[in-house]
């Protein structure tokens, strides 16, 4: 079924992918939530990695510098997410998203 | 004679590597430099307890252990004993599983740390070329580590412990990083190996290392005060303030497992050092021209303890900081000072060669000094010591 | 698709599944640790140094540590009283999510043949090389990355500060 390398990291990276998603959708916390984020998006590094390690031009560097970049973009994303999350615990007293759900403070 | 004193731990490797049927010998030779590692600083580590607890008893008038063996040197032996053979005690409420992960990661982690130091002319586990961003890799990994002791131990001076310790490693690992970074700006490469080899130079019979330039001797400065904090030794040991926090993150661990820990952490005051030593000090590469003879890895030993002992004269001399004047120390001061010399360095690359550049490189970073330190102090006062409750 | 690849690969896809799957929000964010770690030695095995020892300077040391802090200071470790702590709308995210993996899986297998395009052989991308490239093809990348960064320290600082006593009450 999984004949070459590249199909098998791809598959490792549908598999983090989806369970990303499925913490992201499912979970009451919204620190859970940025977990399940930061899974999806370390998928994609995965792929991209992959990708310019078997694709046709390594040497052109592409899928590595993409991939350098989302990491460090990822951790600012990190940084204000949370950062949200605890100005939202400060004014709603909780984390869990099913009670945050209204306009009004 | 002496280029085999120099390379006698690679003859030996290769000799004992040499019995085995050729498939081995790669993985063999891999396994007794880990050997070699987990084998020397342990053997340090205990050298550096009697050397702290001995010095640290001059300094204070004391005598320090003087019971077991001459002088007390057998001492680490006994505390090793006695560690050992003592209780493990895990607290009802802990969280069994990560209590004890906590001391064994950190341990595999901070001995992961000394795989690419080079400890001498040819003497590297791994060369690799990323070998510095490997190293800071492990060491942002052992607050992972930290963490884990104190969460899971719940207790709350625990936790308070390994948030304090948390915050003060990741603030510093900034500045750390930073003052690192002009020496690879500078040597225009991550691998530790060919950062020696560029100080392996002499003129006039004195050897070119960084510490002897202007933004060289700045980012020392800076790294060691970085890499005092990162090892939350004192005047930066908040984390474990007896008077406040019992031991902080590791006050519920007893037996070996504190042992572990106090293993972790004096490895990491060790490797802290041979970084520094590395980056800044030249490395193994010998002080004078004349002294080339002398074999690399006694040079690189040598400046190791050398800055064990400056950390343990300076534990026994500085009081404590407070948690606010350490983290506005941190941000306000040392990281600017580490930005300032990134410019500075590249002032100093693009100056070519002349005094000029001397001048210009020092007068920048003296003026830079003197004003933040002028300006951070403009709203001190210091008078006579009043007391509010006391008279 | 040697032997590591494959522990690598389950020992990331377990560190994952227990990151969303525990109840106690501590042991998540140390599970969520497993899993980028496990990234990191698939980076590795990929011949990308730098991407994995990058990944474990800012996946482990900087972003997991910034979770535990959000974790502790929101005292979100207690779990909720009321039901469990999956959402009411749980089914619904899980067949999405399913849906997701089953279009990925798909479009997977069906370009099997055409994914073995590239040499067998690792390419080189030292730190020279990256380090060039960064400063010249992608220096523009680079500054806005760094903007970008600048504005999200900033951003997080005064997202996340104490709103002054008078410009909203309790």
């Amino acid at each position: 079924m999984i004949t070459t390398p590249l199909a098998g990291y791809l598959l490792v990276a549908a598999l983090l992918f989806a369970i990303g998603l499925a913490g992201a959708l499912t979970r009451r916390n919204a620190i859970l939530v940025l977990i399940g984020i930061e899974l999806m998006l370390n998928a994609a590094n995965l792929n991209l990695i992959a990708f310019w390690r078997y694709g046709p031009h390594p040497e052109a560097l592409t899928g590595m510098m993409f991939a350098i970049f989302s990491i460090a973009v990822a951790a600012a994303e990190a940084a204000v997410g949370l950062g949200l999350v605890i100005a939202i615990h400060r004014h709603a007293h909780t984390t869990d998203l099913d009670e945050i759900n209204r306009m009004k403070g | 004679m002496l280029e085999k004193a120099d390379q006698i731990f690679i003859l030996l490797r290769n000799w004992l590597v040499g019995f085995l049927p050729a498939g081995w010998q790669t993985a063999a030779g891999v396994v007794l430099g880990v050997i070699g590692i987990v084998a020397v600083f342990p053997g340090l580590f205990a050298i550096t307890t009697v050397l702290e607890r001995k010095g640290l008893g001059r300094i204070q008038n004391r005598l320090g252990p003087n019971r077991v063996g001459p002088f007390g040197i057998l001492q680490p032996i006994a505390d090793a004993i006695k560690s050992l053979t003592k209780e493990d005690i895990v607290p009802r409420d802990a969280d069994a599983v990560v209590h004890f992960l906590a001391p064994v990661f950190l341990v595999v982690v901070v001995f992961m740390g000394f795989a690419v130091l080079p400890v001498g002319r040819n003497m590297v586990l791994v060369d690799m070329d990323a070998s510095l961003l490997f190293y800071f890799a492990m060491g942002a990994s052992t607050e992972v580590s930290i963490f884990m002791a104190g969460w899971s131990s719940r207790n709350k001076y625990s936790l308070l412990g390994a948030m304090r310790a948390v915050a003060q490693m990741i603030s510093y690992e900034v500045p750390l990083l930073m003052s690192s970074v002009v020496i690879v700006m500078m040597t225009g490469s991550l691998s530790l190996v060919k950062i020696v080899e560029a100080q392996n130079q002499y003129s006039y019979g004195l050897p070119h290392w960084y510490i002897f330039t202007p933004w060289g001797f700045a980012a020392f400065v800076m790294y060691a005060i970085a890499g005092t904090a990162e090892t939350n030794r004192s005047p930066f040991d908040l984390p474990e303030g007896e008077s406040e926090l019992v031991a902080g993150y590791f006050t519920e661990y007893s037996g070996f497992k504190f042992a572990l820990f106090f293993l972790g952490e004096y490895l990491g005051m060790l490797s802290i050092s041979g970084l520094g030593a590395t980056l800044f000090l030249g490395g193994w590469s010998a002080p004078l021209a004349v002294l080339n003879w002398v074999p690399s890895w006694i040079w690189f030993f040598a400046k190791v303890m050398l800055s064990i002992v400056v950390f343990i004269w300076v534990r026994g001399t500085l009081p404590r900081l407070r948690q606010d004047q350490l983290m506005n120390f941190a941000w306000k001061f040392v990281l600017p000072m580490t930005l300032l010399d990134l410019v500075v360095a590249a002032v100093w690359r693009f100056m070519g060669d002349g005094l000029l550049r001397w001048f210009v490189c020092s007068a920048i970073l003296i003026g830079v000094y003197v004003a933040a330190g002028r300006w951070g102090m403009r709203s001190k006062h210091f008078g006579p010591r009043s007391y509010r409750y006391a008279e | 698709m040697g032997f590591p690849f494959w522990i690598l690969a389950a020992l990331t896809v377990a560190g994952a599944l227990a990151a969303v799957l525990l109840r106690n929000l501590v042991h998540c964010a140390l599970a969520l640790t497993v899993a980028f770690a496990g990234l990191a030695l698939l980076f590795l095995n990929l011949d990308a140094q730098f991407a994995g020892f990058a990944q474990i300077l800012v996946y482990i040391g900087a972003v997991a540590i910034l979770v535990v802090f959000a974790i502790l200071l929101t005292r979100s470790t207690e779990t909720p009283k009321d039901g469990g702590v999956f959402s009411r709308t749980w089914f619904v995210g899980l067949v999405i999510s399913a849906g997701a993996f089953a279009v990925l899986g798909w479009a997977l297998l069906q370009s099997q043949p055409g994914l073995s395009l590239g040499p067998a052989t690792a390419p080189a991308a030292t730190v020279q090389q990256i380090g060039t490239a960064l400063m010249g093809r992608y220096v523009l990348a680079l500054e806005i990355v760094a903007l970008l960064l600048t504005a999200a320290l900033i951003g997080a600082v005064i997202v996340a500060r104490h709103e002054r006593e008078g410009t909203k009450e309790g």
